[in-house]
């Protein structure tokens, strides 16, 4: 149980997936302008990267390894998490009309996000079992969440603060973003 | 040829994919840390945006339209697999160096928006160039940012083993949190604020 938890906490926190391993930025940098879909983004993000790496650890595990083709797990994985996104689009759709608006143009994003194709790769480096690599997945979703909505959080604040000229748009989110992942780096010291 | 020179060029300076169109910034942050891994990554993203968009330019009458990302994206892994491969077997330490973010060049914003705008409508010999241009252009962002964190990280530069200099204080006391993501957000905004302050780049 300690070993779950300390998978959870460390893909959250300490190896935060956006801050410090990078995977995601994409969505921070472009989509967290507002609170609210910043944090609807995330949730559908965790819910791709939840359904996708049961499936992908299913296909590695009784398709890719018994054939011996683990090299095209690449092709695998991403032919996974895009006709997962379009089957969660049609589902919502059906029955969740106001679910569905609310995500809207994000989930068709979510296909090529490399937070989800990240996190699979990861699960297979580490050669998680299946549990292992559902509790990765709920981790590293709870990390992009969190990261989307204080990233959000700050950008409603920066846009009221007068900033220097060249400095505008990209660079201050890069500076705020490096911030972040200095008080990231302070979970470093949770490992146990 | 008029046409090559121009669509070479443009990938550099007017629309620098790493300064100027801010995409594919995962491998672009996580990479730069030494300047060994930023060359590698440079290399093996030549070698990916190039061949899938000489493909892809050549097969773009061919591809029905509804479809299409779907034939770009399994094209594009088909050669991250094959530059993975090939990295594994000849440089293998700039391959596990690299880790899981050699793989995810296969979902690069970059080289999946070259093949939309670019090489799946445009012909074969422009789209070869806006691939050089882009590669071009991608490499010297990643030398420049990885140049620094690498100087003010580790105290020196070291390329491939060969110790080119070493800085006389930071070389015993190197800041070492360059070396982490910190940095690389820090050099990164600083780097695009910079080119914002001395206008080569005039809005992002």
């Amino acid at each position: 149980m300690s070993e779950l938890f300390s998978i959870f906490i460390g893909l959250a926190l300490i190896n935060n997936i956006v801050l410090v391993q990078f995977l995601g930025l994409c969505p921070v940098l472009g989509v967290s302008k507002k609170l609210g879909p910043a944090v609807n983004m995330g949730l559908a993000v965790t819910l791709v990267i939840f359904i996708s790496s049961a499936l992908a650890w299913l296909a590695n595990n009784y398709i890719l390894v018994p054939l011996q083709a683990e090299y095209l797990h690449l092709i695998i994985y991403l032919l996974i998490i895009g006709s997962m996104v379009q089957i969660l689009e049609i589902l919502l759709k059906r029955t969740n009309e106001k679910l569905y608006k609310s995500f809207g143009l994000y989930l068709a994003l979510i296909a090529t996000n490399c937070a989800v194709i990240g996190v699979l790769l990861l699960n297979a480096n580490e050669s998680y079992n299946f549990i292992e690599s559902l509790v990765a997945a709920l981790g590293a979703g709870a990390g992009f969440t969190l990261v989307m909505a204080l990233m959000s959080g700050i950008r409603e604040k920066l846009e009221l603060s007068n900033i220097p000229k060249a400095m505008k748009g990209l660079p201050v989110i890069f500076i705020t973003a490096a911030l972040l992942a200095l008080a990231f780096s302070g979970f470093a010291g949770m490992l146990f | 040829m008029s046409g090559f020179a121009k669509e070479f060029k443009k990938g550099i300076v007017i629309s620098n994919p790493v300064f100027v169109l801010a995409l594919s910034l995962c491998p672009v942050l996580a990479v730069t840390n030494t300047l060994d891994k930023a060359i590698g990554m440079s290399g093996a993203f030549a070698l990916v945006i190039i061949a899938s968009n000489l493909i892809i330019s050549l097969m773009r009458k061919m591809i029905p339209d509804i479809v299409r990302i779907l034939v770009f994206i399994i094209i594009i892994a088909t050669f991250v697999s094959i530059v993975e491969m090939l990295f594994q077997a000849y440089i293998p330490t700039i391959y596990s160096a690299l880790g899981i973010y050699l793989s995810l060049l296969a979902v690069n914003c970059l080289i999946l928006g070259r093949a939309e705008a670019f090489a799946s409508k445009n012909k074969v010999s422009d789209s070869l160039a806006d691939a050089l241009g882009m590669s071009i252009g991608f490499c010297l962002a990643l030398i420049l940012i990885s140049f620094f964190r690498e100087l003010l990280g580790k105290g020196g530069i070291t390329i491939f083993g060969n110790e080119l200099f070493t800085l006389p204080v930071l070389g015993d006391h190197p800041i070492s949190v360059f070396g982490m993501s910190i940095g690389a957000f820090l050099v990164m905004g600083l780097l695009v604020a910079f080119f914002k302050w001395i206008g080569v780049i005039k809005d992002v």
